[in-house]
């Protein structure tokens, strides 16, 4: 208690809006899970980006460590330091050369075509991330944690995959038909959940790790059992191809893997954008997400909330499934196709601070390490583990807001929770304008 | 605990001096180079406004805040706190509005808390802590069990626990921060008996308040305090009239001005309502009144006596609910509270920030929360941004909401305007029905007035009128009838310019002496004043 913490913690329920007796007047000790969300969802830009940074010094760190020219160098460090100090730094921006080699531009292509290659790869990984994102970003706004992609991208990916090979159709439309098999497959899987957290009080977060068990071992007694899933002819569980007409054409012709499904993407995070911002549903998502007494109280019927919410995410998180299905493992789908995109993703939407846009460059990003991971264990023998490292560290400083802040000596933020101006300082944007004129004009008022 | 205070101890004298305490929040300054000094044994009383700074102050006091310039000292020597472990070891106590005790634990466990006695290995020493317990509890008289749990206490009750647990710790300084806000008026009485009590035992006292009555009733010297500043001192003998000014700098009227009711026919009818809570308590208990047209009706009642799930129940957010509500005779009974809410009834919920806003969204946002559905505010599904700005640029320049714009987030408006933007809302639909619960709750009086004048104001239109409140002075003030409410049971419905003795003691469950009843009126068949 007698730490310097906590003035600072105790500081904002009494500045301005009511101190004297107010301060009790002011609780938000609702429910601690809300406080919680909001601040996931509330942090700001700046503490996304520098959360990538300190993760990257981070890995820089490990690069490092790891690197076996650096350790050998270190045993005679006493006789010649510079070495270290060489080593380390030619460790350390190779990776990272590496990394950006393989994942933006590859400056040692000579044709421009070929240099490009790896951004396109970027954004081919990036695709079902951001579809994903999205779903868990959307469900995040309403209050919501969807861990339950995995589950929501293979009954996606089965039932995309399931008419993608089991009808002749002409093209656009069988490709039109599979993808919305697809989501709409996504969506009940996740609608199961909303439904039996508005129905019965159950918490999402258990359900959704219990679904994606079952859709796991249901899709894998499916892929195993003849004359359901499993490809005619094979005794492994695996399913048949889909067929040419109903898979994604590549955008850039056969020399580049990234396809259609990106525009899809892009035309999803159009969607969420508007349902979010602009339309009456989004409304009441965000309203039942940031305070979800108000919103009852307000005449909106939270627990639909709930149930859309989850279909939407979950159709979402199917349309992952679809364009891993439809685009990138057209051969044939077995059931580790979900590549832990489902739980990525939930990374994603942290880094995108669960805004569309926002998610759509933490995909990009996240495709980015995916796409430049490879290449960096292949030129310069850096375990890809270190990628995966990176991204876990990201996801931790972003859940450590104070972390990044004492790092960087950032201001504490404000107005994150209602009633509580985080900052001692913001009192000062809103008394100039509430509390000198209040004596002023209310006094015109009682004339 | 140095030895000059184990005999200052015995003797139980201590002089507190805040010389100069200047606090600043940013650009806000709580506490402007206050300077206050309690003598030994005395009750002084530290009258403000919400708002005023007073809780900042005692933060201070307390070592919970530090303060940028002045100092604390106590018999003329400096004092640094730290944090309030320091201020309790320097003989500080505080007693919170909100009660820092455990429920689930013992008296005796929650007085110990913090400064348990063990015993070999870590045993904790109980007894020791009963004894301590009976010691100071048969000194004042406090009656208290060391053996009770908290959650079976009174709120009365609890209160004295928090004062034993001070005690308990050698406190020779009292401060009791807003402590007949829980209280009934009953309690109340009871506390300032206590306080002089405590006195007399050689404690000094600091009162905080914003309650005129109380201050003169107790008090020995008065301070008052408004915007961070002492504006004054005063003496108990002052009046009413005189402290007011003081506290808001200008002369205020404490009643609204309001003309005769001119009720019409009989509007809202609620016949043997009970409600049973999620945990299977009978909270409100066969509830039966009536609001005509252009009346309002006042519930008074201490806390928690099942005034919020009355309200609650009429709006529909109580799933376990029994008898007839109904509207225009319409029933509403069974409603959601979309449907409720179409029927035409207003609601300001008691909560403003859990239950009537969303403090990330701004004013505007606000304002559409409960009609983001349809037009105007919305069309095939989509959001009607142009006509949501003009709408709240028009209704905060009606209800004076002051602010940096309708983009503001209103959990940066002060209580006050927070609060209007509530109203703002509810007041903006065709209204059938009014129900305001504890409509002026920790809000500055500027905006007091302007509430209530605008539940008069809706009054006036015709509209029937409930307000729900636990302050007497607003019961009164506002009220054309009182339905006092204890124990989930309405006591008795009484004419508006009932005295507050009465209503005091109903409040605390009596019956209201004979003739104060309001028979079932002769234009009405409804049955009123039903005692369960």
């Amino acid at each position: 208690m007698s730490d310097t913490t906590t003035p600072v913690a105790a500081a904002p329920a009494t500045p301005p809006p009511a101190s004297g007796s107010a301060t009790g007047n002011e609780p938000d000790d609702g429910p601690r899970w809300h406080s919680v969300m909001r601040d996931i969802i509330g942090g700001s830009a700046m503490i996304s980006v520098l959360a990538v940074v300190l993760a990257l010094i981070a890995g820089a760190v490990l690069i490092a460590l790891t690197d076996e020219k650096v350790q050998a160098s270190a045993a005679y460090f006493a006789a010649r330091p510079g070495d270290l100090v060489a080593a380390v730094l030619s460790a350390i921006s190779g990776a990272y050369v590496a990394l950006f080699q393989g994942s933006v531009y590859d400056f040692r292509q000579s044709e421009f075509l070929a240099g490009i290659r790896p951004i396109t790869e970027t954004l081919t990984f990036a695709t079902p991330l951001i579809a994903a994102g999205l779903g868990v970003g959307l469900a995040f706004r309403v209050g919501l944690f969807n861990i339950g992609g995995r589950g929501q991208m293979l009954i996606a990916a089965a039932c995309a995959g399931w008419v993608g090979w089991s009808f002749q159709l002409p093209a656009p439309l069988h490709l039109v038909l599979a993808i919305l098999a697809g989501v709409v497959g996504g969506a009940v899987w996740g609608g199961i959940v909303g439904l039996l957290k508005a129905r019965t009080g159950a918490h999402e977060v258990i359900v959704t790790i219990m679904l994606n068990f079952v859709a796991l071992y249901l899709v894998m007694f499916l892929l195993r059992t003849p004359g359901l899933l499993q490809a005619p002819g094979t005794n492994n569980p695996i399913s048949p191809a889909v067929m040419p007409s109903a898979i994604l054409p590549k955008l850039f012709g056969p020399g580049f893997n990234l396809h259609w499904g990106f525009i899809v993407v892009i035309a999803a995070t159009v969607y969420v954008a508007y349902l979010l911002n602009r339309s009456s549903l989004g409304f009441k998502f965000r309203a039942v997400g940031a305070n979800p007494n108000a919103a009852r109280v307000a005449g909106i019927n939270v627990k639909s909330m709930y149930v859309y919410a989850m279909l939407i995410s979950g159709g979402l998180v199917g349309l992952a499934g679809v364009n891993q299905m439809l685009g990138t493992v057209t051969s044939g789908f077995s059931s580790g196709i979900d590549a832990g995109i489902g739980f990525d993703a939930i990374t994603v939407a942290l880094l995108g601070r669960s805004r569309p846009w926002g998610i759509f460059a933490a995909g990009i990003l996240f495709g980015a390490f995916k796409a430049g991971g490879f290449s960096m264990q292949a030129s310069q023998g850096v375990p890809i583990d270190i990628v995966v490292v990176v991204q876990a560290l990201i996801v931790l400083f972003i859940a450590a807001p104070p972390l990044i802040r004492a790092t960087f000596r950032l201001p504490t933020p404000g107005g994150l929770e209602p009633g509580k101006p985080a900052r001692p300082a913001k009192p000062a944007d809103t008394t100039p304008a509430t509390t000198p004129p209040a004596t002023t004009t209310t006094k015109e008022a009682v004339r | 605990m140095s030895v000059e205070r184990c005999l200052k101890g015995w003797i139980g004298q201590m002089k507190l001096e805040l010389r100069g305490i200047t606090k600043r929040f940013g650009a806000l300054t709580a506490n402007d180079h206050i300077d206050l000094t309690v003598e030994p044994g005395e009750i002084h009383a530290l009258l403000g406004e919400n708002g005023a700074g007073k809780s900042t102050l005692m933060n201070v006091l307390y070592g919970l805040y530090r303060a940028e310039e002045g100092e604390i000292l106590l018999d003329d020597v400096a004092q640094h706190f730290a944090g309030p472990g320091d201020a309790m070891a320097a003989g500080i106590g505080m007693v919170h509005q909100h009660f820092m005790l455990i429920p689930v634990f013992t008296v005796a466990e929650n007085v110990m808390l913090g400064h348990e006695e063990t015993s070999f290995g870590g045993r904790l020493n109980l007894a020791a802590a009963r004894a301590k317990v009976a010691e100071i509890s048969a000194r004042f008289g406090f009656h208290i069990d060391p053996d009770a749990l908290i959650e079976d206490l009174p709120v009365g009750v609890q209160q004295r626990v928090e004062i034993i647990k001070a005690l308990s710790r050698d406190a020779e300084v009292l401060v009791f921060d807003e402590p007949t806000a829980v209280l009934t008026p009953q309690e109340t009485d009871e506390l300032m008996v206590i306080m002089r009590q405590l006195k007399e035992s050689g404690t000094s006292i600091v009162f905080i308040t914003h309650k005129l009555r109380e201050v003169r009733e107790v008090a020995d010297r008065i301070t008052v305090i408004r915007l961070g500043k002492v504006v004054g001192e005063a003496s108990p003998t002052a009046t009413n009239a005189e402290l007011a000014s003081l506290m808001v700098g200008r002369a205020v009227e404490l009643t609204v001005h309001k003309d005769e009711a001119s009720p019409g026919a009989d509007a809202f009818v609620v016949e043997g309502l009970s409600v049973i809570d999620p945990l299977g308590q009978l909270v409100v208990n066969n509830v039966s009144f009536t609001v005509r047209a252009g009346e309002i009706l006042a519930i008074a009642g201490v806390q928690g006596n099942g005034q919020t799930e009355l309200t609650e129940a009429i709006m529909g957010l109580q799933p376990q609910v029994r008898g007839e509500i109904s509207l225009d005779g319409r029933s509403l009974r069974g409603l959601s509270v979309r449907k409720v809410l179409d029927a035409g009834v207003g609601f300001v919920p008691e909560d403003r920030q859990e239950d009537g806003l969303v403090g990330d969204f701004t004013i505007a946002e606000n304002l559409m929360l409960d009609r983001s559905d349809g037009a105007p505010f919305a069309r095939v599904g989509t959001l009607q941004l142009s006509y949501l700005s003009s709408f709240a640029e028009q209704k905060s320049a009606e209800f004076d909401v002051r602010s940096q714009g309708i983009q503001t987030p209103v959990s940066r408006l002060s209580g006050g305007n927070q609060q209007k933007v509530v109203l703002a809302r509810e007041l903006s639909r065709d209204l059938r029905l009014f129900v305001a619960a504890q409509p002026t709750r920790g809000i500055d009086v500027g905006s007091i007035e302007f509430v209530h004048k605008r539940i008069v104001a809706t009054r006036d239109a015709g509209i029937p009128v409930i307000v729900v409140s636990t302050e007497l002075d607003e019961v009164t003030a506002l009220a054309d009838r009182i339905a006092v409410m204890y124990r989930g049971a309405i006591v008795g419905i009484v004419p508006g310019n009932t005295p507050r003795e009465v209503l005091g003691l109903m409040m605390a469950g009596e019956q209201p002496p004979a003739g104060t009843i309001i028979p079932p009126s002769a234009e009405s068949s409804h049955s009123e004043g039903v005692v369960a």
